[in-house]
């Protein structure tokens, strides 16, 4: 498993430590090129924070009423809620896709209205869930597309750091995996090409742009092309969801990390039968959708995780 | 909740070879189930009459497709407990997958029904 290629990367047991947690969001901070993630609860980590910080959430799933959560609305406003109590200044949000769970209107309407309340700008990317309408993702693109190309990627600059949102989700191949394809690698290279190699790079998709897992769809097939007009870069952090818990790996200077969902946890890789919704006991949901924190520190690749579960 | 939607490939072929086409699917024509169960088609593989009609359910809690470009096949997202049916009409190999999750991948061997339908 790809996971574990890396020796200067988490080791085996941490990653597998990593894939118990689930949580809600993630507080990124940019300090001297180098993002650092801190937990949204730990006050006292989070104090330490300078410079500028913005936020993810992933995989809010409105709609899903199954076993696994029959409230993710309920687990989402509390995910607000809780972005809204945070201490620091978020400059902004990224949701890395999967607003909803079938792309319904009343879906889309229910993030809205209770993503809103955090009061911070969002930038969005489609996961699979959000493009199931009969025009392959027209309704996405009308709410959150506006600028965008194709099917909704797109870059812009903050603080110095170039973001990019990527989507990974759209016609996908029999038997493959997440696709970028043709038209927006060549975008990307592009976007790149007149880039000091010294300014920070943070890219977010849906889907893992590193093989998780495969077997269960887990990677993105032609990301290799993506990673290698990035390899110049100093600083490239690539933020994924879809996994629907923490994992993370150092490859170089490219750190992928995956965020929790605010919905369902589903299982660690080849856990369980399939990777859909894991069903836990009532009150171990809440556990695995507490808090993580995720401190990169500045010129060691090895990540400092500590988790702080909503309910211990 | 239940959608049942269905498509039939045989409107294109009805209208060129209606004798075929009618031997091929009677009104009795055979229904055949298959399951989407933990993000697989259940059997993965299946051997059909001309004429049958494939019927897949899901059971898991993430929607799922029933998807093959090149034969025009593509149902809508079936979420939990939604069904999705088609008649095979001519015969051929139908590799089909799941457009939501590309990993799934099936496939529907049709065969000629014995005899009838050799002689179009």
């Amino acid at each position: 498993m790809t996971a574990h290629d890396d020796d200067q990367g988490p080791s085996r047991r941490k990653v597998l430590e990593c894939m118990t947690w689930a949580g809600t969001g993630v507080l990124w901070t940019i300090a001297g090129g180098v993002p650092t993630a801190a937990g949204l609860i730990d006050g006292a980590m989070a104090q330490e924070v300078k410079g500028f910080s913005f936020l993810q959430i992933s995989d809010s799933h409105m709609g899903f009423d199954k076993p696994a959560n029959p409230n993710a609305k309920g687990t989402l406003e509390e995910a607000i809620a809780r972005v809204k109590a945070a201490p620091g200044n978020p400059a902004f949000m990224i949701h890395t896709g999967d607003i909803s769970h079938l792309s319904k209107p009343s879906e889309f309407d229910d993030a809205e209205k209770i993503i809103s309340q955090a009061r911070l700008d969002v930038h969005y990317v489609p996961g699979e869930h959000d493009i199931l309408d009969d025009e392959q993702g027209k309704l996405y693109r009308d709410r959150y597309g506006r600028g965008t190309k194709g099917p909704g990627y797109y870059s812009f600059d903050a603080n110095g750091v170039h973001f990019i949102g990527l989507v990974n989700v759209v016609d996908l191949k029999a038997g493959g995996l997440g696709n970028l394809g043709h038209d927006q690698l060549e975008w990307l290279e592009e976007d790149l090409k007149s880039r000091s190699a010294s300014q920070p790079i943070v890219v977010f998709a849906h889907i893992p742009l590193w093989t998780v897992y495969p077997e269960w769809g887990w990677g993105t097939q032609d990301s290799a092309q993506a990673l290698a007009y990035l390899k110049r870069f100093g600083s490239v952090t690539v933020l994924n969801g879809h996994i629907h818990q923490v994992m993370q790996k150092v490859e170089g200077n490219v750190t992928f990390h995956t965020a929790r969902s605010t919905a369902f946890p589903q299982p660690a890789p080849g856990t369980a039968k399939s990777p859909g919704p894991m069903k836990v006991a009532d009150d171990k949901l809440r556990t695995l959708l507490g808090t993580a924190s995720i401190a990169f520190r500045q010129n060691e690749q090895r990540l400092a995780i500590v988790d702080t579960p909503l309910k211990s | 909740m239940r959608i049942v939607m269905t498509r039939r490939l045989a409107v294109g072929v009805l209208a060129v070879a209606p004798f075929a086409a009618l031997a091929a699917a009677p009104a009795s024509a055979a229904e055949i189930k298959v399951g989407i169960d933990n993000f697989t088609f259940n059997p993965k593989e299946l051997k059909v009459k001309t004429g049958t009609t494939v019927v897949w359910t899901n059971n898991d809690d993430i929607p799922h497709t029933v998807a093959s470009p090149r034969n025009s096949i593509k149902s809508k997202p079936l979420d939990t407990g939604d069904s999705f049916s088609f008649t095979f009409t001519t015969p051929g190999a139908y590799d089909y997958f799941c457009s939501l999750h590309p990993h799934m991948t099936g496939r529907i061997v049709v065969e000629a029904a014995t005899g009838e339908n050799d002689a179009k």
